[in-house]
């Protein structure tokens, strides 16, 4: 198989309460002809119909659309976790969905997301681990840094809470600590 | 550092697991795989990936965990309430003149959702002439939901899907409580077959009015997706409805043009 065809870079950003604001502001800086993937994995009620989705794609010049399962990774999309399944990356570059127990109390899990997606991605993949109130994605983003990604945590002074950010940056597992616009510089220039 | 196996690895345990016992898991989607087994061998402590393959050859007892342990049997009464106002209120009504009516519940687990349909069908007055096929490649979960019984702590949030999904009974008169667990009732039992079957191997076995398969297909690749909706297709009524999860689709299929999907739910009816 063409390795080349297949998106090398990609962007995989978990966030959980509070992190809406800081999507809010960070998808409307990101840049209109981007080239990767951004996945976003929130917690979030599991309610149908939920308008995360709508929400997100008004502040976005790129498209954003809930992840179908099978579906290739596409570049310059934004894609949203579904609620209630864990999010996994297959080798050839497409989306599995998983409905297994739930991890850190969440389904999707951002810790399932990262590890699945360091696993196929190793150094293309930047994690990003926004604001929240609970320990998930720590584990996930050492995962990302021991095969070769790259960790950021929001600056736990900008994130509504701090705890999330805080928890993995206090473990050791976090490369850089960025605002939303440090963010968009650096993800607008992968 | 714990232990992720690569794909190679992968492909040898599920080789060695067809090879030793039968069981073909190697159309599995890999990514679900993956996670199971590296989580498997962290909670078990296998100190090698080697150790932890050589186990699952010579322990059949352990190979019965393994089982257990990858394939996901999380589940639940009722699960999406939307979804089953929509049996109740567009597929039931459909078949209900139906003089007889099968229904396969196919990958059906620890049997919630097979208890759920029996409710709507008892309450639509259609389960005295219908049989509910309930199916899954592993024997122990077949087991657990013959038996009816559940845990009593789960019935707050199974009340709760019930009531949601339009239903006006009270949702405790369907089982009866003894310490932590609860028993429903024979009514709903009675009409009830169950019964091992790997959609991997396995054939068609019946003409159905329904098939319901949900959150089964997302840990298959896509061409084992196709092979299953093609016995899927050999095993309908000309009229017949299938039922797939919240994020499955028949969109993809070859079949696509045979099934026309009810509004916004993922639930196709058959049209030839």
């Amino acid at each position: 198989m063409a390795q080349d065809q297949l998106n090398s870079k990609i962007v995989v950003i978990g966030g959980s309460a509070g992190s809406l604001e800081a999507l809010l502001d960070l998808l409307p800086a990101l840049r209109v002809d981007l080239d990767i993937p951004i996945v976003i994995v929130m917690h979030r009620k599991t309610a149908p119909g939920s308008p995360l989705v709508d929400v997100l794609a008004i502040k976005s010049s790129l498209p954003v659309c809930e992840v179908e399962e099978k579906e290739p990774v596409k570049n310059g999309h934004i894609y949203i976790a579904p609620a209630d399944y864990h999010l996994l990356f297959e080798a050839d570059h497409t989306f599995s969905l998983d409905v297994s127990e739930k991890v850190n109390y969440s389904r999707p899990s951002i810790d399932v997301a990262f590890e699945s997606a360091a696993e196929v991605y190793s150094d293309g993949l930047t994690g990003i681990l926004l604001s929240g109130a609970n320990a998930d994605g720590t584990h996930g983003l050492k995962v990302i840094g021991e095969l070769g990604g790259v960790t950021i945590a929001q600056d736990p002074d900008t994130a509504e809470i701090s705890y999330m950010p805080e928890h993995a940056i206090n473990n050791h597992v976090v490369h850089h600590i960025m605002n939303v616009q440090q963010l968009a510089v650096y993800i607008n220039s992968l | 550092m714990e232990i992720l196996i690569t794909d190679k690895q992968l492909d040898e345990v599920l080789e060695d697991v067809f090879d030793v016992y039968g069981y073909d898991f190697k159309s599995y989607a890999k990514a679900s795989m993956h996670r199971r087994i590296n989580r498997l061998i962290a909670i078990d402590k296998f100190p090698s990936f080697t150790e932890f393959r050589y186990r699952i050859r010579t322990d059949k007892n352990y190979f019965h965990r393994f089982v257990e342990e990858i394939t996901v049997n999380v589940t639940e009464m009722f699960r999406d309430p939307a979804f089953f106002t929509a049996l109740r209120t567009e597929v039931l009504p459909a078949i209900a003149t139906k003089p007889f009516i099968r229904i396969w519940h196919a990958g059906c687990s620890t049997g919630e959702e097979v208890y759920s349909t029996a409710i709507l069908l008892k309450e639509a007055n259609m389960l005295h002439k219908t049989l509910i096929y309930a199916t899954d490649l592993n024997p122990d979960v077949v087991e657990k939901a013959k038996s009816g019984i559940f845990q009593l702590d789960r019935m707050k949030q199974y009340s709760e899907n019930y009531i949601a999904s339009g239903g006006k009974a009270d949702f405790s008169s369907y089982y009866t409580a003894k310490y932590d667990r609860v028993i429903f009732n024979e009514e709903l039992k009675k009409r009830m077959i169950f019964a091992t079957h790997n959609l991997v191997s396995d054939g068609s076995f019946n003409e159905f009015q329904l098939i319901l398969c949900r959150n089964v297909l997302i840990y298959f690749d896509k061409d084992l997706q196709q092979k299953v909706f093609d016995l899927f297709d050999k095993s309908l009524d000309s009229l017949g409805f299938l039922a797939l999860g919240t994020k499955e689709t028949l969109r993809f299929s070859p079949f696509i043009g045979r099934f026309r999907q009810l509004d916004k739910m993922k639930i196709w009816r058959k049209i030839s």
